[in-house]
């Protein structure tokens, strides 16, 4: 097992050379004047371009640049931004407001979609499954800022149960609607996911032996039956973190939450790439430790899966 | 591409199996052909409501589409600010925009930019993810390992930041044309896209080889092309097609997504998603702005993912 | 309980059993009228090919027939006297395992694949006789040990992929035995292994049957298989029992031509050197069984009158029965 990880951890390391470079790329390469803009509405003046170009080494080449970077990042050093603000300080500001929002909408899809789907997969067919079967093509088929919008707009504006834009401090209940706004996508899947996955594991052979050693039907449904549909959902709810601290950008937006998606935003706007590249790059390591989690995790849910 | 009769090109096997002989014990007698499964699938499919459905409404799309002067005669781009924001009446239907301009001739005519966008990411994304997932499960080894690794770098950037960067990066190089911008935003999605292709594909090209069809086609010295093309192919698609239809569906709404974001197309594009993007910030006075070109956007989003859907059901023996 | 059981009713009956599946494709009558009984300390066998009902009796039985489509729709089951199709699902839980236990064909996949064999037996001595984990776990490697496992202390903490086909068998039926019921049903308990090893698992079978007198009904498509172990065979056609006999008359008098056909078709130690034949025809479409005997499309004895006649299965000189019209020429002795 522990060397199963480790093998794992070695294999991330490409993987991860290869986003941040990529993104490094994306950034940094562009054609255009990062400082155009800087000095107001006048062009910067050339001593000071030269001085940043320098300051920044925007004039080596970007493999050495990407490199340096790299090197500094090691160390717990995201950079600085073009007017000396430490990267490392904006990250630390958004990030646990980023965090708990994905949190509280993994909690909401996982609660809603694992009680939709494990209902509806056992008994299919029947009314509630049908009214689950469409209200998940809903909110798979309608996108996401539409939803908030409209939450937004009706919860908000008109019933006033919710305030319509969430406080700086982000609360935990603040974050249950933009919670559910940024899961609901999610939650379709995870419903369908485990009706499926229910549905399919309630025809097996091992769950016959259950009934046949007769246990009670709550037994095999909740021994034996949810133990091995779960596999498939606990898998797609890991990878899914990451995912949802990717995507929050819309529902951030929408209810005005300082998180990484308007710093981001606004970082792109500006040209500030050292936020930018800053900001990604964290985005991808909680990816890819997530991923990681999630294998270990489906090798400990399932021993059928072998390490070699 | 999105027709299903081309996944159940039917073998003559069709009836055949439905002459089956009942009994509990049937089930243990393995599993079927697969030529015979299409077949099946075709005519599972064919009694479907959800599909009928799905399939007439893509069918309305793709004819808004292609002739929208057949619904509409309204320039979709003339304005007059005199009308600005007036609502839905007999005359437009769907009011006027911020602009003055007729949304339902909007609407009518943004289906084709948004269908386009749509199919072309989708066929970008299947022809690099399917033929890399498709080498990659075939020969295996090194190449296996390689291609996997750098479809996981492209796997690892979250999909909207990802293409942020990307589209705020070539935003200037492709000038303000509306192929420019179009094409930028399809190459976008389908580089962030083809990583989940490819994996699809790499484990049915993977479950493929290990055939028994596959190995005495190699067996009797048939070159590797030959293998691709002729054995493995067939017999991968089905699981692929049955993505790419509900990723058409899903790049449909990311580019609405985009263009939310002020991202992705833009005027003088017509586009649902640079309708709803125009429309964001008026939503609590013009509601109906934001309304008409988000319940077009659902509809398609819904018509593919319920096209794949059933498509899916009918080919997984499992759910029979 | 409201009527006490008669004393001489026998361990397990069941009597003009009907099933149907009720499917989009159609009804399939797939029982038409079973009976048979077992005895405790007695091996019944149950033969037949594929879809001739002989598993879909056994679910009945045990009351795990999968609905839909499956329904019963007429016949009983009784146990002991008591009549089960009509008890309460509680009732029947309760005789599961404790009273009737049965063996599947697939060890690997009626094992669940997520859980040591060790919590799969012991599960049911916790949540049934109220063990202790430790008690349980303790007779788990007792169960093992007797269905010779080796080494049961190490492999009760194994999952069932870790085993061979045939320890995982033993695996199956150790669990089976964990709560001591009277009838074991053995659904092909050996078609999915080597013939060494079913032999072992025959020679267990029997022994464990002998050692603690239960019931057993072994149910198989292999006339090879049963020869050995079983007392009486009942041979099913098409949802129905077609001949019914102890083994050594069945073997060598059938009184059915498809029993006849049955032997035909497998070689024989005492019939060397003649040809092995195959049944001509397949099964019939249980949608669409055929009017009077639903052998008549494949029997070589088929006169007009089988076309419409239904022949009952009818008692003959010997204990022994058979559904066919021309049964009394059959019989040689």
């Amino acid at each position: 097992m522990g060397r199963y990880v480790l093998r794992r951890l070695v294999q991330l390391v490409p993987v991860f050379l290869g986003t941040t470079f990529l993104i490094y790329l994306l950034v940094w390469a562009i054609p255009g004047d990062p400082f155009a803009g800087k000095c107001g509405d006048r062009p910067c003046p050339d001593a000071y371009i030269t001085r940043m170009r320098a300051e920044f080494h925007l004039d080596d080449n970007v493999v050495v640049q990407y490199a340096r970077y790299l090197g500094n990042l090691v160390q717990g050093d995201f950079g600085q931004t073009f007017n000396g603000t430490s990267v490392g300080a904006l990250i630390a500001a958004a990030y646990p407001v980023t965090v708990r929002l994905a949190l509280v909408a993994l909690l909401i899809e996982a609660v809603i979609g694992l009680a939709a789907g494990v209902l509806t997969g056992l008994r299919s067919g029947g009314y509630l499954d049908n009214l689950v079967l469409v209200s998940t093509l809903f909110l798979i088929a309608i996108p996401v800022f539409v939803t908030g919008y409209v939450l937004q707009t009706v919860l908000g504006l008109r019933l006033g149960l919710i305030s319509p834009t969430v406080s700086p401090a982000a609360g935990f209940g603040e974050l249950i609607v933009p919670g559910f706004v940024l899961g609901s996508l999610s939650m379709a899947y995870v419903a369908r996911l485990t009706r499926t996955s229910i549905a399919e594991n309630r025809r097996t052979d091992y769950v016959r032996t259950a009934v046949a050693k007769g246990l009670t039907p709550r037994r095999v449904v909740g021994v034996h039956l949810l133990r091995n549909s779960a596999i498939p959902v606990v898998t797609f709810l890991g990878v899914d973190l990451g995912s949802l601290m990717g995507g929050a950008i819309v529902t951030e937006g929408i209810f005005n939450i300082r998180g990484v998606g308007g710093l981001i935003f606004r970082s792109i706007q500006t040209k500030e790439g050292a936020t930018v590249t800053g900001v990604v790059v964290l985005l991808v390591v909680v990816y890819l430790l997530m991923n990681l989690l999630v294998d270990v995790l489906y090798a400990v849910l399932d021993p059928r899966i072998r390490y070699d | 591409m999105t027709d299903p009769a081309s996944l159940g090109t039917a073998g003559p096997l069709a009836e055949a199996s439905h002459d089956l002989v009942a009994g509990p014990a049937a089930t243990t007698d393995g599993p079927e052909r697969p030529r015979s499964l299409a077949a099946d699938a075709w005519h599972d499919l064919r009694r479907r409501p959800l599909f009928l459905l799905s399939v007439g409404l893509i069918a309305v799309l793709l004819v808004l589409a292609a002739v929208p002067q057949l619904f509409t005669s309204v320039d979709p781009s003339a304005g007059d600010l005199a009308r600005s924001r007036q609502a839905p009446s007999a005359q437009a239907w769907f009011g006027y925009d911020l602009l003055g301009r007729d949304v339902f001739a909007r609407t009518i005519h943004g289906t084709r930019v948004s269908i386009i966008v749509g199919v072309l990411a989708t066929t970008l994304t299947v022809l690099i993810g399917g033929s890399m997932g498709l080498l990659a499960g075939f020969y295996g080894g090194w190449i296996d390992g390689m291609l996997s690794r750098f479809a996981d770098v492209f796997f690892g950037l979250p999909f909207v930041l990802g293409a942020i960067v990307i589209l705020s990066t070539f935003r200037e190089s492709v000038g303000a044309g509306p192929v420019g911008i179009t094409a930028l935003v399809v190459l976008t999605m389908s580089a962030l896209s083809w990583p989940v292709t490819m994996r699809i594909m790499r484990s049915a090209a993977i479950a493929a080889r290990n055939q028994d069809y596959v190995r005495a086609a190699r067996g009797l010295g048939a070159s590797a092309p030959r293998v691709i093309w002729r054995h493995m192919l067939p017999n991968c698609l089905a699981p692929v097609l049955v993505y790419a239809t509900i990723a058409l569906g899903a790049f449909i709404g990311t580019e609405a997504t985009l263009s939310f974001l002020g991202i992705g197309l833009r005027d003088p594009v017509v586009s649902w998603g640079v309708m709803i993007s125009e429309a964001r910030d008026y939503l609590r006075v013009a509601p109906f702005l934001l309304l008409f070109p988000a319940a077009f956007l659902a509809v398609t989003v819904l018509a593919f993912v319920m096209l794949g859907d059933a498509v899916r059901e009918a080919f997984d023996p499992k759910g029979r | 309980m409201t009527i006490p059981p008669p004393l001489d009713a026998p361990l397990l009956e069941v009597a003009g059993l009907h099933v149907e599946f009720r499917t989009r494709d159609g009804v399939a009558k797939v029982l038409n009228g079973v009976d048979y009984r077992v005895e405790a300390g007695e091996t019944l066998a149950v033969l037949g090919e594929s879809g001739s009902g002989k598993s879909v009796t056994a679910n009945t039985i045990m009351g795990i027939l999968e609905s839909p489509p499956g329904v019963v729709t007429a016949g009983s089951v009784r146990y002991r006297g008591e009549e089960l199709l009509t008890a309460t699902p509680e009732r029947r839980r309760d005789l599961r395992g404790e009273n009737m236990a049965m063996i599947f064909q697939d060890a690997l996949s009626a094992l669940n694949p997520v859980f040591t064999v060790g919590f799969q037996i012991a599960e049911q001595l916790r949540t049934r006789r109220g063990m202790s984990r430790r008690d349980a776990g303790r007779r788990a490697v007792e169960l093992l040990d007797q269905v010779g496992i080796p080494a049961a202390r190490q492999r009760v903490r194994d999952h069932p992929h870790q085993f061979s086909g045939g320890m995982r068998q033993r695996v199956m039926i150790a669990m089976s035995l964990a709560l001591d019921p009277d009838v074991l049903i053995a659904d092909e308990p050996t078609t999915a292994l080597d013939v060494t090893v079913q032999a072992q698992i025959m020679d267990l079978l029997a022994e464990l049957k002998a050692e603690r007198h239960m019931g057993l009904i072994l149910i198989t498509h292999d006339l090879g298989v049963v020869a050995e172990v079983a007392d009486r065979i009942a041979v099913m056609y098409a949802g129905r029992i077609v001949e019914h006999a102890d083994v050594h008359t069945l073997y060598s008098n059938p009184c059915h031509p498809y029993t006849h056909a049955l032997l035909e078709s497998i070689p024989r130690v005492d019939t060397k050197g003649t040809q092995l034949r195959a049944i001509t025809g397949l099964p019939p479409n249980l949608t669409r069984i055929p009017p009077g005997c639903p052998f008549h499309p494949r029997c070589p004895m088929a006169v007009d009158v089988c076309r419409e006649v239904v022949p009952a299965l009818a008692l003959l000189p010997g204990g022994r029965s058979s559904a066919c019209l021309f049964a009394d020429e059959l019989v040689t002795r």
